[in-house]
């Protein structure tokens, strides 16, 4: 039931978080596109499970304990990179030439 | 010795080295807990890690002694030799790591004794990667193998420039891992399956070479393995990430995390994409544009850390030539240059930590002239290393490139085989000078290389790789003899006899 719209709208959140990462400059807002892309791949995950049995549920939970995980690693390090720099636009982060 | 993986105690049995690290891990989190204020506590806790590195290798080494092999349905981690080879492999590159990080950590003052916690887990998630016989363990021990090399990089504090390594290897990588789980995610549609042999049976029985959702599936996980090893074009964080985290930490993550990812890449190709000829062509698009960027941009580079970060690029590319040959010799090669490459990048990054003076981002290839005469035994080092990473005859350098070269004959990839050779050559062109600068450079004055220091583990370890490098550049057949009787035997040619001993 419902796979092909529930695949469209994981595909859409998908590439929203694609560009999101690759067009915005605010560290904060690439890594909320980040995980944007990992629950497009939850919503995908879950709608398999409807078909396929539930091991696509079981690994949703997985894949949200590894994003929280890398939610505070990574808020700790845009953290750290602020007492540096005052700012978390990547535009003004610079030292490390690209 | 068959374990059936059904059983709890076999399943334990097989998951000994894991289980091990696991444990020491979390009593390395227990004594840095109550001391972490000195650096007596810091080296209580690198013996403790190096103890519990050991007792991990010990494991390893009792599962490969008694020839373990899973029996029964379909696992979720691989009992073979390519995994206890590997993992052996990152113990060792773990070890040296502890052992380089000694001398260094105090003399930049990281009293950080969680250091030693963060390489433990790192080590745990690349044993877990590179012996995950599903996608999913796979993609766990990619994570937990990535979240703490985050960590890592940005252990110092007071550094921006760590910071931003941190962020800039933060984000990229969690965005390679978007593209990953959601790779995996499309399989999962494709197949009804993340079982890597289970993956390969469905490709052969529903014939889904060429279902899209499959190919594209593919596709992102060719995309996430492809940052994970910094090949061209997923290579930009690299030069900048290995600049800015503290040397040792460079050093692991360019080999043990490297070494990982092309395990698991490799696994995950061979064994449950063998049927799916598609990723063939990209693979060989990507070696060959990571061969050429990676050596021509380290041309240009002047500090030495930069040009051993692009260095390290370009010898991605040139692992990618093994993983593109796809049989049992690429197999075999991967893993032969996976331990001249380790051993080689570890004792260079140590030399170059030697260096000192605030992180030794600025160290310039200039500023080695004269090393030859003041420090003969440092500056004689460097050249081996940098012998061998030219692959000069003699040195294990020579011996992983031949090998590569052989498995790309053999699986017909002319082409292949010649833009490496082509590339190496250019590679003289960055090798070299800092060799010319260490011995046919006067110092520029007196007190050029007053502050080089080198700590006793860490010339222990440098000696160690030295060596190790020399002697296997002569005498290679230990080394070759292993990694041919590890190697993954592709299923398609499972038929044909596989042990060339």
């Amino acid at each position: 039931m419902l796979l092909g719209p529930a695949l469209a709208v994981s595909a859409a959140l998908f590439a929203l978080g694609v560009l999101g990462v690759l067009l915005r400059r605010n560290a904060i807002v690439i890594f909320m596109c980040v995980e944007l892309m990992l629950n497009a791949a939850n919503l995908a995950f879950v709608a398999f499970a409807q078909q396929l049995g539930v091991a696509g549920q079981i690994f949703v939970f997985f894949v949200m304990a590894v994003a929280a995980a890398e939610a505070a690693v990574g808020l700790a390090i845009i953290l750290a990179v602020y007492r540096h720099r005052h700012t978390v636009d990547l535009q003004h982060i610079n030292l490390l030439k690209g | 010795m068959n374990l059936d993986l059904t059983s709890t105690g076999d399943l334990a049995r097989a998951l000994l080295p894991e289980l091990t690290l696991t444990a020491a891990g979390m009593l390395v989190l227990l004594v840095t807990a109550w001391r972490h204020t000195s650096g007596r506590d810091l080296r209580i806790a690198g013996w403790v890690t190096l103890t519990g590195l050991v007792a991990g290798g010990v494991a390893v080494w009792w599962l490969w002694w008694h020839t373990a092999r899973a029996a029964g349905p379909p696992s979720m981690i691989a009992v073979d030799d390519f995994r206890f080879v590997t993992d052996g492999l990152f113990l060792a590159a773990a070890g040296l790591t502890v052992l380089v990080s000694f001398d260094y950590l105090e003399r930049e003052g990281l009293l950080v004794p969680e250091y030693y916690v963060l390489l433990l887990f790192a080590t745990l998630g690349m044993m877990l990667m590179a012996g995950g016989e599903d996608l999913m363990v796979v993609f766990l021990g990619l994570e937990l193998m990535s979240v703490s090399v985050y960590v890592l990089a940005g252990i110092d504090r007071r550094s921006g420039a760590a910071a931003e390594a941190a962020l800039k290897y933060f984000l990229l990588g969690a965005f390679a891992s978007g593209f990953l789980l959601y790779g995996i995610a499309l399989v999962y549609g494709a197949t009804a399956t993340t079982n890597l042999t289970q993956i390969a049976a469905q490709v052969r029985s529903l014939s889904l070479v060429q279902s899209p959702m499959l190919l594209i599936g593919l596709g992102l996980v060719l995309v996430g393995f492809g940052f994970k090893v910094a090949a061209v074009p997923f290579h930009m964080w690299a030069p900048d990430v290995y600049d800015g985290s503290p040397t040792p930490v460079t050093g692991y993550m360019a080999t043990a995390v490297k070494a990982a990812a092309f395990a698991a890449l490799f696994r995950v190709l061979v064994e449950a994409f063998g049927g799916v000829t598609a990723w063939k062509p990209i693979v060989w698009w990507l070696a060959v544009a990571t061969m050429v960027v990676g050596n021509f941009i380290a041309l240009a580079q002047h500090t030495v850390k930069r040009m051993l970060a692009y260095s390290s690029v370009a010898h991605a590319g040139y692992l990618l030539v093994a993983v593109a040959a796809a049989s049992w010799a690429g197999s075999a090669a991967l893993l032969a240059y996976l331990f001249a490459y380790t051993l080689v990048t570890l004792a260079a990054f140590a030399l170059l930590a030697a260096q000192g003076r605030e992180g030794e981002r600025d160290v310039r290839i200039d500023d080695l002239a004269g090393l030859g005469q003041r420090r003969p035994w440092l500056a004689l080092a460097l050249a081996v290393c940098m012998l061998s990473l030219l692959g000069f005859p003699g040195t294990a350098g020579f011996i992983g490139k031949w090998y590569i070269l052989v498995a790309a004959t053999m699986a017909h990839e002319n082409v292949l085989a010649a833009i490496l050779v082509l590339t190496s050559v250019v590679s003289a062109g960055y090798y070299l000078p800092v060799i010319m600068a260490m011995y046919m450079k006067p110092q520029p004055f007196d007190q050029a290389h007053a502050g080089v220091r080198l700590g006793r583990p860490a010339a222990v370890v440098v000696a160690a790789c030295v060596v190790g490098l020399l002697v296997l550049g002569v005498r290679p057949n230990p080394l070759l003899d292993l990694a041919r009787s590890s190697a993954i035997v592709p299923p398609a040619r499972a038929a044909t006899p596989a042990t060339g001993r």
